[in-house]
């Protein structure tokens, strides 16, 4: 068996999003370039809704496939349901991935909500820091640096 | 177009190997052991093979003991010489930082046991300094082994001086030369090595088949129990078919080391001078001290698993140290070795060119890789901060 999905294969080879938007609304950069992969995702943000979402990805196969994946499930949805977003979902939506990848989801999850973070800051909304912690388990397989 | 470019990792078996051993395989199938005519035709290919083996390193037929491949024949030479050490109070061993895991992890295992190991760091190019083995040297060091031609990079160390060192300081000395024969010139008398690991499927054999060369006196310890095949020091019965193929490829490679050297090296120069013209690369490892065939190069701001998928996509079979590509957490331990950054080292290639390569090949190479980096760069958020100066280059 290929080491990844047909559905990462092709998330990989044609990433949706991929680029940056100059007018972003909100920023989120996760990852450390040590560990191999660091996700930068651009929002734009318009009532409430997500208008665009763009990303520049330093990483494996996955990481890019992963950042993608995340990209389509959150862009035209409204702030609080892309905060809903889970690193399964992404899995799930990519048909599965190899264990020792599973933490390139996570890092997807993290970058969406690190973009919103950095909108709520930038206009003054407040929020639930407790729906900003960092997960229990985040890194699963990532380098600890 | 399909590349094969990952000969460092496995090659095809020629088609003089397979000649070889196809008889062995329908016609001569006997058990070498079998004392009726039928089972000592297997035999006698045995001990052909064993001196054809023997003839390319100046190895005495004796001294020659088939095995599974080069990790095995790793452990047992490492595992021997610790045991031989241990009867005499010595229990020091040294290695180096950027050896296969099949010696390092022999080491931790013999760590565990009691066993002090010095590894040496390689100088940045690649190569093991002679006087650092000298200098590591203590009065109860009961092995030196290192390799011969590392396998990502493909540098070659100083064997011969090694060798003389410790023969002038009867330690013995092992070298994993799984990467060098079949490639390079391999004299075991000449270069006082007293144990040697080779793996049939780096120069052209099958898979599963390798040597363990053992200098005469030198007591082997057991990795197999059972019977009393290779003089009772690896129980099994013998890959017959293997071996015969081994030698035949071993045979063939060493009569046309330079002629087949003189097909690569234009290849691999190539190579390093196209891709070289990447902005922000850096070529790994020694070009003075180093196998024909190995190309070991980083690209700042990419990610070497992305990379191999993408040439992978464009017919281009490759390697790369990054962590992803390895299954573990940390780039390659021979990069972080000769003092790479980690960000840099998870931007590796390593492409090895082997003489069934063509110019077209690696033209097409020549025409891919670039491409691949600019959009692998393109998308990465490191690569956009090196570019606004917000990040520092490395190389």
């Amino acid at each position: 068996m290929a080491l990844y999905s047909d559905k990462v294969m092709e998330h990989f080879r044609n990433p949706r999003n991929v680029g940056k938007l100059d007018d972003a609304d909100g920023i989120g950069e996760v990852g450390n370039a040590k560990c191999g992969d660091i996700m930068r995702m651009y929002i734009k943000v318009d009532d409430g809704i997500i208008t665009d979402v763009k990303f520049n990805t330093f990483g494996c196969g996955s990481a890019i496939a992963t950042s993608s994946m995340a990209t389509e499930l959150i862009k035209g949805k409204p702030i609080e349901e892309a905060l809903e977003l889970s690193n399964k979902a992404v899995v799930e939506a990519l048909d599965g991935l190899p264990t020792h990848k599973i933490h390139c989801s996570v890092l997807a999850e993290e970058a969406v909500r690190a973009a919103v973070k950095d909108y709520y800051d930038k206009n003054g909304i407040a929020y639930d820091p407790e729906k900003f912690r960092e997960s229990e388990d985040p890194h699963e397989g990532s380098c600890g640096l | 177009m399909f590349v094969y470019a990952d000969n460092a990792a496995t090659t095809s078996v020629s088609r003089t190997a397979l000649d070889a051993m196809l008889p062995y395989l329908t016609d001569f199938y006997g058990n070498p052991s079998s004392l009726y005519a039928f089972g000592q035709k297997a035999a006698e290919a045995l001990q052909a093979s064993r001196e054809t083996v023997a003839a390319c390193i100046n190895a005495d037929p004796k001294e020659i003991y088939f095995t599974s491949g080069g990790s095995e024949a790793d452990n047992q030479a490492i595992v021997s010489a610790a045991r031989i050490g241990a009867r005499k109070g010595k229990k020091h061993i040294i290695s180096t930082q950027f050896e296969h895991h099949a010696v390092l992890h022999t080491l931790s295992k013999l760590e565990k046991e009691g066993y002090e190991v010095t590894l040496l760091d390689p100088h940045s190019d690649g190569v093991i300094l002679v006087e650092d083995v000298e200098n590591a040297l203590r009065d109860d060091t009961c092995l030196v082994t290192i390799m011969f031609a590392n396998n990502e990079i493909g540098t070659v160390q100083p064997i011969a001086e090694i060798g003389a060192l410790c023969r002038e300081r009867k330690v013995p000395f092992h070298t994993d030369a799984v990467q060098a024969a079949g490639h390079m010139p391999i004299d075991v008398q000449a270069m006082n090595i007293d144990m040697l690991s080779m793996s049939g499927h780096k120069f052209h054999a099958p898979k599963g088949v390798g040597v363990l060369y053992a200098k005469k006196g030198t007591v082997l310890t057991n990795i197999i129990e059972g019977g009393a095949q290779e003089r009772g020091k690896r129980a099994g019965t013998e890959n017959v078919a293997g071996i015969v193929a081994l030698a035949a490829a071993l045979k063939e490679s060493c009569d046309h080391i330079e002629e087949n050297t003189g097909k690569i090296i234009p290849m691999r120069d190539k190579l390093f001078a196209e891709l070289s013209k990447i902005p922000h690369s850096i070529i790994n490892g020694s070009l003075e001290h180093h196998v024909p065939g190995t190309v070991n190069m980083c690209f700042e701001g990419i990610e070497g698993e992305s990379l191999l998928l993408m040439l992978d996509d464009q017919g281009i079979c490759a390697s790369s140290g990054s962590a992803c590509t390895s299954g573990s957490l940390d780039p390659s331990h021979v990069l972080l070795s000769i003092g790479l950054p980690h960000e840099v080292a998870h931007g590796s290639l390593r492409l090895s060119i082997g003489e069934y390569n063509t110019m077209e090949e690696i033209d097409h190479i020549i025409e891919v890789v670039p491409k691949v980096v600019s959009y692998l760069r393109s998308i990465s958020p490191v690569w956009d901060e090196l570019e606004k100066g917000e990040l520092k280059h490395l190389i």
